[in-house]
């Protein structure tokens, strides 16, 4: 990391389509943005070109602090928690309004941070926006429970915001992982301490400026910069924070379950990873189908936790939708984010490039057949083609693991229940796509099927209403939907002795 | 063609009022083309002469409810529906003012002490329905492998809404806005007496972007506007505010094709003071609960019984209060400094006025008030009316009298309290001052009412339940319970496997 003693706490950055715009570089605390303490900070860089764009300031525990302060402050003092709550309605409904006005922008540096496409940059942003004014109506309507205990008490629950959260989001969706997070927290009274994702900081930077502008009180969103050794282990350890959700791999979200038990208890919610199988019965829609087993794993260069990346096709009707899903593969648009024509970006990183290339070249070596990609796109910016391995076996690394990008195995199948024992054969467990005409079928498979969301013939396929998590190591708790709300509060039972008085 | 007048307000303004019916987004001409006149009960002066729907016009706008239904708002997601809630809410609050001054000259509101603060709560009624349009949802309900069900909230669909004078805009929006939200549409009828403003506010409902026939506003009269509308087979709720009369007649109209019922009827609600009660808080709410709106709210605390040990000191206080704060800012709606202004209506001030006689002839003690304002002879003003030493059996202890007429008398224990407080045919609402928690709680469990203040009055909240029991009424409007009770369940059994 570089010293960067003066970096600007504003720099401006021009887009590659000729927009121009005001990034922050500074962490957001308090309502405003500030250098870290330190004076530390770290470089960003455009996955698609491979150059650096700025450098923002880097927050570490003493910043993470900083932020503690402010937003227990915040829960204690400004009214967020306890006030009429339809000063949250207001800050929300604005907040909505705001991402909506700047949605170009936002969607801009999306692009540019993150790689993917402005196409799907916009989806996000759109969906962003509809979640803000969602939660917005649940401020006023956090209810509890009366309940009929007899006459001699008044019994009845309230659901509190639990103080003062801590929240690490991934790199894959930012503003859209943003937006699950601080809605629900915000609706229900609590303040949030938010670590980005260190390769995609710039979006949620130029959000802080629209919190503020919604009149959301000083402390009660605070957003810093940083990596998780460091600013992430700060939260999850933190004697202040009394709640952290993390969405990320498997493997930090044990460790971060870990270090909340360890250190204060905090609760936690975990949104991980996913081996998500797609299943094709011979009596789908063949054309929809195609399409559905595009979207759900080169969607956001396959960059998504709940990625359909295990096709099971059952054998009637395997060769006809192999061929039709290779016609459609060489259809796929990919490359320069910024054209509108473009669907695939490029990866998030070099780290990621590797990676995803790394499991490749394993896919190869466990003797699975390359029918479609299989190599990078382009030498400049971290593009690889879209991928599919094909007689591949369960115990196969491909199959097992999370690969997190363009890369899908595809395996035959005869019977349901050979297909749901293949499917349900993981430790993940957060989503799966069933497409077939029967709706019985639908309905059976679904139920056996062991995952927090069953797509029947869509995929990725998200509204605001319906909560979304996973079974097994996929992880906890829900995002979207009122579930949701069950994340950020906690239930106190009141009861009150009214036996009638001697007098 | 826009069919509208000018009209010029008491503080100099000017505004445009619309004087059509409302129907599929445009102000229409009544079929008989004939009109009415509404009076401004400050001055008893014409304001505008508006069109009159007879049963005709009713006919053609739930038609135009029907197709927008069948066409376009069943298909309208419930994000898009609070998303034009939303939009509406902000342009109420954009256009306060002028929806305040036409409400204030229409039915005698104070503008600056009553007037602004009905719209402030319609405009954040909207906003509220707004936030639960996308959150109407059902069960699913786990019954084994070979079945499932689940359930859908559906809207009714075309819903007939009637409202009355007290809050021309306010029991619009508590109307509106939960059966938008639920995603039915509406055919409302405004009372004959108060028709202006919601006219007004269809100017908004339309900009707000609102398709065409979702939202259809009549002007017109109860025994044949509201009569067609209450018993038409086109119309699958009826929704009343209103007098306990006529919501019975609705409830026998509405039985012709079974259409759901929902009345909010009158109210005679008891406000139950205990000795150990803080007087002059007491003292300051109930006159909240009976002097506000010039007495004219379903849910006044209008019988106030004050436990032996406090009565003389309370009714001290209560008389000090009221005249200081109520009978001596009475007059124009439009001086901000009035908190007290006529009443609506030429018939409905001679009521009031016969039952001051009635109850000097029964003879409560008249501490207060009791007659028109000497220096306020043309419009329909009373002054704030104190009665006390009431017996239980007098009628101006249980006859709704709808005016700033205030019966109060004396109890000894709890359980008496409590046997005149449910004494009365109605149930509305009631509120009980005590410091004793325990019981303050066990008095709320004991009420027959349908909404309990404890230690405050008529301090109602768009987020709670509101509605009666006993003749005061049949169903709930605000809060979740009034988003549900515009929807029905419609459950879906799914045969998984069960074969025969």
């Amino acid at each position: 990391m570089r010293y960067y003693a003066s970096l600007p706490l504003s720099v401006k950055v021009k887009l590659p389509h000729g927009i121009e715009y005001d990034q922050p570089t500074g962490l957001f605390i308090n309502n405003e943005f500030v250098p870290s303490i330190s004076g530390k900070t770290f470089s960003v860089i455009s996955p698609s070109t491979e150059e650096e764009i700025t450098h923002v300031y880097e927050a570490v525990s003493e910043d993470v602090d900083a932020a503690v302060d402010a937003a227990e402050k915040a829960f204690k003092n400004s009214g967020w928690a306890t006030a009429d709550p339809s000063q949250r309605v207001s800050g929300l409904l604005k907040l909505a309004d705001l991402v909506e006005e700047h949605a170009e922008v936002l969607a801009s540096i999306e692009s540019l941070d993150n790689g993917k496409s402005l196409m799907n940059a916009r989806g996000d942003i759109a969906l962003s926006a509809a979640y803000y004014r969602s939660c917005a109506g649940w401020c006023d309507k956090i209810d509890g429970r009366n309940i009929n205990t007899g006459s001699t008490h008044l019994s009845y629950t309230k659901r509190e915001p639990i103080g003062v959260c801590g929240q690490i989001i991934p790199w894959n969706f930012p503003q859209l992982m943003l937006s699950w997070k601080l809605g629900p927290a915000l609706a229900t009274g609590n303040t949030v301490v938010l670590k980005t994702a260190e390769s995609t900081p710039l979006s949620a930077l130029y959000l802080a400026k629209l919190v503020k502008e919604a009149g959301i009180p000083a402390g009660v969103v605070n957003i810093i910069s940083g990596f998780g050794k460091t600013a992430g282990e700060a939260i999850a350890i933190h004697p202040r924070i009394r709640k952290v959700a993390f969405t990320g791999s498997t493997a930090t979200g044990r460790h971060i379950m870990k270090r909340a038990a360890e250190s204060n208890l905090k609760k936690v919610t975990l949104e991980l990873g996913g081996k998500s199988p797609n299943i094709v019965f011979n009596d789908c829609n063949v054309k929809n189908a195609v399409q559905n087993l595009i979207v759900s794993i080169f969607y956001n260069s396959g960059e998504v936790c709940c990625a359909g990346s295990r096709i099971y096709c059952q054998s009637g009707i395997y060769d006809e939708l192999l061929s039709e899903f290779k016609t459609a593969i060489e259809a796929v648009k990919i490359g320069d984010p910024f054209n509108e024509a473009t669907f695939q970006g490029s990866q998030t990183s070099q780290q990621q490039l590797d990676k995803i290339l790394g499991y490749i070249e394993k896919g190869k070596a466990e003797g699975a057949t390359l029918v479609a990609g299989g190599e990078r796109f382009g030498t400049k910016g971290f593009f690889i083609k879209p991928t599919v391995f094909g007689n591949v076996t369960e115990d196969m690394g491909v199959v097992k693991e999370e690969i997190f990008g363009p890369v899908v195995t595809i395996t035959k199948f005869e019977t349901v229940d050979e297909v749901i024992e293949k499917a349900n054969d993981s430790e993940y467990g957060l989503a799966a796509g069933v497409h077939t005409e029967d709706i019985n079928k639908a309905v059976d498979v679904s139920n056996r099927l062991h995952a927090g969301t069953v797509w029947v013939n869509t995929y990725s396929d998200f509204h605001t209403s319906v909560p979304f998590g996973g079974f097994n190591q996929s992880g906890f708790g829900r995002e979207m939907g009122t579930e949701a709300l069950d994340n950020y509060t906690q239930v106190k039972a009141v009861r009150i002795k009214i036996s009638p008085k001697s007098a | 063609m826009s069919l509208s007048v000018q009209v010029k307000l008491p503080d100099g303004s000017t505004y445009t009022q619309p004087t059509g019916l409302f129907i599929n987004n445009e102000f229409v001409k009544s079929i008989k083309g004939e009109k009415f006149e509404s009076i401004c009960p400050a001055t008893e002066e014409p304001i505008a002469a508006v069109y009159r729907a007879y049963e005709e016009d009713v006919d053609v706008a739930v038609k135009a409810a029907r197709e927008a239904y069948n066409t376009v708002w069943k298909e309208t997601g419930g994000v898009q529906r609070g998303k034009l809630l939303f939009k509406l809410a902000e342009l109420m609050e954009k256009h306060a003012d002028e929806l305040a001054g036409i409400e204030a000259h229409d039915s005698g509101k104070p503008k600056a002490t009553n007037a602004i603060f009905d719209v402030e709560e319609s405009a954040n009624c909207m906003r509220y329905f707004g936030g639960w349009a996308d959150k109407v949802t059902g069960k699913s309900i786990p019954l084994g492998k070979d079945k499932f069900a689940y359930t859908l909230h559906e809207p009714y669909g075309v819903c007939g809404q009637i409202i009355p004078w007290n809050y021309p805009l306010a029991m619009a929006a508590w109307k509106l806005g939960p059966a938008l939200a639920a995603g039915n549409c509406v055919v409302l009828k405004t009372s004959e007496i108060t028709p202006l403003s919601m006219l007004w506010l269809a100017n908004l409902i339309k900009e707000a972007g609102f398709p065409p026939g979702v939202v259809n506003i009549l002007s017109g009269f109860g025994k044949d506007a509201g009569a067609r509308l209450a018993s038409h087979e086109g119309v699958d709720k009826i929704a009343f505010t209103g007098s306990t009369a006529t919501g019975q007649v609705i409830q026998q109209l509405a039985s012709k094709n079974m259409k759901a019922v929902t009345l909010e009827c009158g109210g005679k609600s008891a406000l139950v003071i205990f000795d150990d009660a803080d007087l002059d808080q007491a003292a300051k709410w109930a006159a909240i609960g009976i002097m506000s709106n010039q007495g004219q709210i379903c849910t006044a605390t209008s019988r106030i019984y004050i436990q032996d040990g406090a009565y003389d000191k309370f009714l001290q206080a209560f008389k000090a209060h009221v005249e200081e704060e109520y009978t001596s800012k009475q007059g124009c709606p439009f001086n901000d400094t009035h908190v007290v202004g006529p009443q609506i209506s030429q018939p409905q001030y001679e009521k009031i006025l016969s039952y001051i006689e009635i109850g000097k002839k029964e003879g409560a003690k008249l501490l207060s008030g009791g007659k028109t304002p000497a220096s306020l002879t043309k419009g329909y003003f009373i002054e704030p009316t104190i009665f006390a030493d009431i017996s239980p059996d007098m009628r101006i202890a249980n006859e709704e009298i709808f005016g700033p007429v205030v019966a109060c008398g004396r109890f000894k224990t709890y359980e008496e309290g409590l046997k005149y407080a449910n004494q009365t045919q109605y149930g509305l609402g009631s509120a009980v001052f005590t410091q004793d928690i325990a019981k303050a709680h066990r008095f709320a469990s004991d009420l027959e009412a349908g909404m309990v203040w404890i230690n405050s009055s008529n301090d109602s909240d768009i987020h709670v339940p509101f509605g009666g029991v006993k003749m005061s009424g049949v169903g709930r409007e605000l809060g979740e319970y009034g988003l549900t009770i515009y929807t029905q369940a419609k459950a879906v059994h799914v045969n998984m496997g069960s074969k025969l």
